[in-house]
């Protein structure tokens, strides 16, 4: 069930933005494009961006402004990308990053 | 590669915009940098109308000041970078600007600057506990750009910690999208922020739960938040043992207070001091804004937690002071425009939520006298009539 | 003053604290109910009555004092309250009901001939209300002013709908 705001009383929340496809963990999600990456994922519903190094332990959305990296994940196979201030383009493959990952 | 400016802002928050302007407006070339995508810093996030009075805007929603602002910059032939950081300053005020976001083609740019302006906000605390760092915990101001920038939700049953303004207007902000705030925790006696935010929430069902504290965050089987316990604290803040309530959410955020972001300004060796009511550390600076470092100026949230009116009216201060140190404006027009906004600054700093604010600042501002040494505030507005114009 | 304790006051503290209309001045007709009791900088309910009803002058941290005899309830000052603040409360709507006006800033805004759970200012439902009338001009920003009839005996109480 999505999660966007689909009504409200002060905010035009008509999207005016092209609707494009992107890929994360293989799957194909809709995404508006330059959105940040990570309104997309919520959006459908995933909540987990990475995996932290020592204990494997899930981590997502902090501080929303670019500053924890909480939300980090694998964009177009360059690791660390901050998903919460990095915009949406068409065709992105996203991963969920496992510790470090240093990238395919 | 180096680019020169007089003027380099970084931030674009009302703070920095309100500089920008103004030393625009005076004639000065000027850059605006700020990381995010979008220019306002917080200000595109606030969508209730602000108080104070019709000088600050009131009844205004802070995403049209936030309009109004950048409108007023781009007139004022301000250059605005965003998604671009700046990852270092040098003596000599050189600035370091990493352009382009993280997935994307990055630069780096050295800029030649005469004046900086520091203008980079407070970032969030956090408050630990048992599973603070399950995805589902955040801070309240994630969740407010999620709602109110990106439109979409990030969980839908909310617990939020904090009854400052922050907590108690976030809490309103996440009904109004469609979210479910199922309590609102504050380990203090008594609510922080306005009665008139705590009333809204009230009225629409939010329990409020004075005198408690989250314990734990229990997650589900897909390993986010699914449960919320809280608990009584005595006074010195500790939960009692027996008090426990479970709640069922999957969000938690954290209002907790801001810390001013000062890393900028330590860089370059400003004098700084620790001062509670403003959030922790903070530069020193005098009645022009400037700092203990000779062209470096502050204002906004990274000299002190306050407000949206307080930052624009501070980052005018900086903006002007700048512009005059350069040749823009005279000293005669610089002293007129900040013993003008120094009133107003008063004006909004008065009441029982401002007077804490209005006595700190004006301990920053003898500390600064005291330990970097400067005319005193009656000195610096003197008007030399012997000058001839 | 226990509203910082809890988020609201009982009707009678806010009366210590504001400046209520008199049961003669509710005995007139629709009257605005200003339930604003601290001291912020904070005036656009001053510019906001063309009928310089509401005063506040200087300095703005003053409490707004409403002038009774120059209300005439129309509800304009309800929807410029930052605070969300004021309410527009009419004794006499009819022999048996009363009506309130307030701010609703929730999606869905009701339509008139809705009936709604009224609540107080704990959030809890006390009536029905049945919505009569509902303001939502481009001049409020996005703040509509729904009005409710109620039984008369909540007309103190009832501050607030139940979100749909």
């Amino acid at each position: 069930m999505s999660m966007r705001i689909e009504k409200h009383v002060i905010l035009d929340v008509n999207k005016k933005e092209k609707l494009v496809e992107i890929k994360v963990d293989g799957k194909t999600i809709q995404a508006y494009e330059g959105e940040p990456i990570l309104g997309a994922l919520l959006d459908a519903g995933i909540k987990i961006n990475r995996y932290t190094v020592k204990k494997h332990e899930p981590r997502g959305l902090f501080c929303g402004i670019g500053q924890c990296t909480d939300c980090a994940m694998v964009v177009d196979g360059e690791a660390n990308v901050r998903t919460c201030i990095t915009p949406v383009r068409e065709g992105m493959v996203i991963k969920t990053q496992d510790g470090l990952s240093k990238g395919e | 590669m180096l680019q020169k400016k007089d003027v380099v802002v970084v931030g674009a928050g009302p703070a920095g915009l309100a500089a920008s302007i103004e030393a625009g407006k005076a004639g000065a070339s000027v850059l605006l940098v700020d990381l995010n995508l979008k220019a306002g810093g917080q200000l595109f996030k606030q969508i209730h109308k602000f108080f104070g009075s019709s000088e600050h805007r009131s009844g205004t929603r802070g995403f049209d000041i936030g309009n109004q602002l950048l409108d007023e910059a781009k007139e004022a032939g301000v250059e605005i970078w965003l998604g671009s950081t700046v990852i270092g300053l040098f003596p000599r005020m050189k600035v370091v600007i990493e352009k382009g976001m993280d997935s994307n083609k990055k630069e780096v740019i050295t800029v030649q600057a005469k004046k900086i302006i520091i203008a980079t906000g407070a970032s969030e605390n956090v408050i630990r506990f048992k599973g603070w760092t399950i995805p589902g915990v955040m801070g309240a101001g994630a969740a407010q750009t999620m709602i109110n920038v990106n439109h979409v939700k990030p969980g839908r049953r909310v617990v939020m910690l904090g009854s400052g303004n922050v907590g108690l207007i976030v809490s309103y902000q996440l009904m109004q999208a469609g979210c479910e705030v199922v309590a609102l925790v504050e380990a203090a006696p008594k609510i922080g922020g306005y009665a008139v935010h705590a009333a809204k929430i009230r009225r629409a069902g939010v329990p409020i739960y004075m005198n408690h504290t989250i314990v734990e965050a229990i997650p589900g089987e897909d390993g986010c938040v699914s449960k919320v316990i809280i608990a009584k604290v005595d006074s010195n803040f500790m939960p009692i043992s027996g008090t426990e309530k479970e709640l069922e959410a999957d969000t938690v955020t954290l209002a907790a207070g801001l810390k001013p972001s000062v890393e900028l300004s330590k860089l370059m060796k400003c004098e700084c001091t620790f001062n509670g009511v403003f959030g922790g550390s903070i530069p020193l600076h005098n009645e022009s804004m400037e700092t203990s470092v000779e062209g470096i100026y502050v204002a906004g949230d990274s000299t002190g937690v306050e407000e949206a009116n307080t930052a624009l009216e501070e980052g005018k201060i900086a903006g002007i002071s700048a512009a005059e140190a350069l040749g823009y404006l005279t000293a005669e027009e610089g002293n007129k425009e900040r013993t003008e906004i120094w009133k107003r600054l008063d004006a909004l700093r008065m009441g029982p939520f401002g007077e804490r604010r209005l006595a700190e600042k004006n301990n920053i501002l003898e500390e600064y006298r005291i330990r970097v040494g400067a005319p005193s505030k009656e000195e610096l507005m003197e008007v030399d009539d012997d000058v001839d114009d | 003053m226990s509203m910082i304790n809890t988020g609201f006051l009982e009707y009678d503290e806010l009366a210590e604290m504001q400046k209520m209309p008199t049961d003669e001045r509710y005995a007139k007709g629709p009257v605005a109910v200003i339930e604003c009791v601290q001291e912020i900088p904070c005036n656009p309910c001053e510019a906001a009555c063309k009928l310089g009803a509401i005063k506040i002058g200087e300095p703005i941290t003053n409490l707004p004092i409403l002038d009774g005899d120059k209300c005439i309830g129309c509800g304009i000052c309800v929807a410029k309250c930052s605070g969300l603040a004021i309410f527009i409360v009419n004794k006499v709507y009819s022999a048996t009901t009363a009506t309130i006006a307030f701010p609703y800033e929730y999606s869905p805004t009701p339509d008139v001939g809705l009936v709604v759970e009224a609540v107080n200012r704990r959030g809890k439902m006390i009536c029905d209300g049945k919505v009569v009338k509902v303001m939502n001009p481009l001049s409020f920003d996005h703040t509509p002013v729904v009005t409710i009839e109620i039984p008369k005996e909540y007309a103190d109480e009832v501050r607030s709908m139940r979100r749909g």
